[in-house]
């Protein structure tokens, strides 16, 4: 503690050069903080997965319906508890920038199968005794203003027509990473339009979602929903949530792969950028330092003096880098589509990472110049001219 | 008087690729406590050498060398540095001194060593700096300050702990004719007033005169016998 004063002495002695250094490794964290949200971000929706939820579609591709008769029989699959289904319904709300998920649902099973999506029992009702109402997640209503009684109109594009929704609910979310961006209104609505429009696709749904028992195994309860279908025209595929959601974003793991690969080459490079301002730094002191040894410091002194440099550096450079981390994802997360990463925001897991990573890079950026100081023999020290 | 060094039969020599370079050959000397000893001679002929290894930063190849009754070349490196910190004090000829710390700083260096109290630093400190009549520039940085009181602030960083011994290489070598004359009478006054022990390396035959014995190295060889030099 005795050396604190020439450790921060020295970590100003070259003002620019460390400032320039601490800008480096701000920005370097606060990039790293940012590929790590994002990466935490789009994997929260597969955490969020409910382990006793399986998802039942067609197996030839989820784009393919399936026949709204395998209710009853999913239904009696033993292990399940309650079934669920919906449609994909897409359209276009306003214009093609303005994207959520609009899905037809059953009223009266949707809420059972995910409490998570949290109604009052009014508003439940009058979604369900109402033909062409619908419930929107909160944010949704936030984003858009909506509130109950608004109509919404959509113009579908897989089911087309114009399309007119009562909002007579609006459902919040019982986690922060539970998706409150998407509209629901009834399938038995979207089932009638289409018997009239379109009668070779009446009677169809996108898939169904099973709650399980909790002392239920997944596995097993998959396996023989999916035996009760087997060799039929439309075979099924029944997997756990979790499973369902990764096949779903499979398409962008490369992505986020690669955002978590670049992550840690960003560590890479804040070392690379520390540890030449510590070589540098070292190799200017090499005379003092045989100064400091003649006069008796040891090498527990200058270990101390030049990893408290490091660190320091580093732990500037890193809370300027968190604290910029924070502005960013708020700025970051208040103009993203929601729909896109339903909860972006600094993760405490992230935060960890970070500051695990900025004290690492302080003791690795100062392992050379330690090893240095401590080789050199004092009286080549005296002699060094830098 | 007691010998406050004693070196016998001792030898340096380094290692260049596979050549054996001899640096001192078959040193014999002894110091008396309180006397003020300059060593001289060409460049090469191993006084700095010499001087490093009485100074406990360098050992030697054979050969003993006890210093105020402990035989240094047997100590490990953190007991020499332990050593050193209580033994010894440096005189550099370019100072040294450590530039964002200021006079005041750089006198307490050493004493951040040891286990006084920050009070007591302050006395100490204050204290090696009146001895060489500092104490009004305490604040100031070495950018600051004059080469002459540049030196004069490292040696009361070497006095500051009240060594036994004060190793001095080339300290008037840096330095204008004025300076250098207070540098000596400074060093003068620290030995006969503060009965202090120097070894010197110096160039400068004036230098060298203002020591109280001179001895000549050559081509790793003491030369001559002690020469009881007249003091200025």
């Amino acid at each position: 503690m005795k050396v604190l004063k020439l450790i921060v002495k020295n970590v100003f002695r070259h003002k620019l050069r460390t400032t320039l250094t601490i800008i480096g490794l701000a920005i370097a964290v606060m990039a790293f903080g940012l590929m790590q949200t994002a990466v935490t971000s789009w994997n929260s929706s597969i955490r969020s997965s409910q382990v006793n939820r399986l998802i039942t579609r067609n197996a030839v591709a989820i784009v393919s319906p399936l026949p709204y008769s395998y209710l009853d029989k999913i239904r009696q699959v033993p292990g399940v508890e309650e079934v669920t289904y919906m449609n994909w319904f897409g359209g276009t709300y306003i214009d093609q920038s303005h994207f959520f998920a609009r899905l037809a649902c059953d009223p009266n099973t949707l809420f059972n199968v995910y409490p998570e999506y949290q109604l009052s029992k009014k508003e439940l009702e009058d979604f369900q005794n109402e033909g062409n109402a619908c419930v929107v997640g909160s944010e949704l209503a936030n984003q858009y203003h909506f509130k109950i009684g608004d109509i919404i109109t959509i113009d579908g594009d897989n089911y087309p027509g114009r399309w007119e929704f009562v909002v007579r609910g609006i459902y919040t979310p019982k986690f922060k990473s539970t998706d409150a961006t998407q509209l629901f209104f009834q399938w038995n609505y979207l089932n009638e339009q289409v018997k009239q429009e379109f009668p070779e696709r009446a009677n169809q749904v996108g898939w169904f979602v099973e709650r399980i028992a909790n002392s239920a195994d997944p596995g097993t309860v998959s396996r023989n929903i999916d035996a009760l279908f087997a060799n039929s025209p439309a075979e099924t595929k029944t997997e756990t949530e979790r499973a369902f959601q990764q096949s779903f974003v499979s398409s962008s793991s490369a992505i986020i792969n690669g955002m978590q690969y670049i992550s840690f080459i960003i560590v890479g490079i804040i070392m690379l950028v520390l540890g030449n301002t510590m070589i540098m730094s070292a190799r200017e002191r090499t005379k003092e330092y045989a100064v400091l040894k003649a006069l008796g410091f040891s090498a527990k002194h200058l270990i101390g003096l030049i990893l408290g440099e490091s660190l320091v550096i580093s732990a500037i450079g890193g809370v300027i880098g968190i604290l910029l981390t924070f502005s960013m994802v708020n700025g970051i997360g208040e103009n993203i589509p929601r729909s896109f990463f339903p909860s972006f925001e600094v993760d405490p897991s992230n935060l960890i990472l970070a500051l695990v990573a900025v004290v690492i890079v302080g003791i690795v950026a100062a392992i050379f110049p330690i090893r240095r100081a401590l080789t050199t023999r004092i009286a080549d020290g005296f002699r060094f001219v830098g | 008087m007691q010998n406050l060094i004693e070196i016998n039969s001792l030898t340096k020599s380094y290692r260049r690729d596979s050549i054996e370079v001899p640096v001192l050959n078959n040193i014999n000397l002894q110091v008396p406590e309180g006397e003020f000893l300059a060593l001289m001679g060409p460049s090469g002929s191993g006084k700095t050498t010499l001087l490093n290894i009485i100074a406990g930063i360098d050992k030697p190849t054979s050969g003993e060398i006890t210093i105020n009754s402990t035989d240094i070349s047997k100590l490990s490196e953190s007991a020499l540095a332990k050593w050193r910190a209580t033994n010894i004090g440096f005189i550099f000829q370019f100072y040294n001194l450590i530039p964002v710390l200021t006079a005041y700083e750089n006198v307490e260096l050493p004493l951040l060593l040891t286990h006084l109290s920050k009070e007591e630093r302050k006395k100490h400190v204050e204290s090696a700096l009146t001895i060489v009549s500092l104490a009004h520039r305490m604040n100031f940085y070495p950018k600051q300050l004059s080469g002459g009181q540049e030196q004069r602030v490292a040696i009361a960083r070497a006095i500051v702990t009240d060594p036994v011994l004060l190793i001095a290489d080339e300290p008037t070598g840096d330095l204008d004719k004025n300076s250098a004359e207070e540098i000596m009478t400074l060093m003068q006054r620290l030995n006969s007033e503060f009965k202090k022990t120097i070894v010197m390396v110096t160039h400068d035959p004036h230098t060298a005169g203002k020591a109280s014995a001179l001895r000549h190295l050559e081509k790793g060889d003491l030369v001559s016998e002690p020469i009881a030099s007249g003091k200025d």
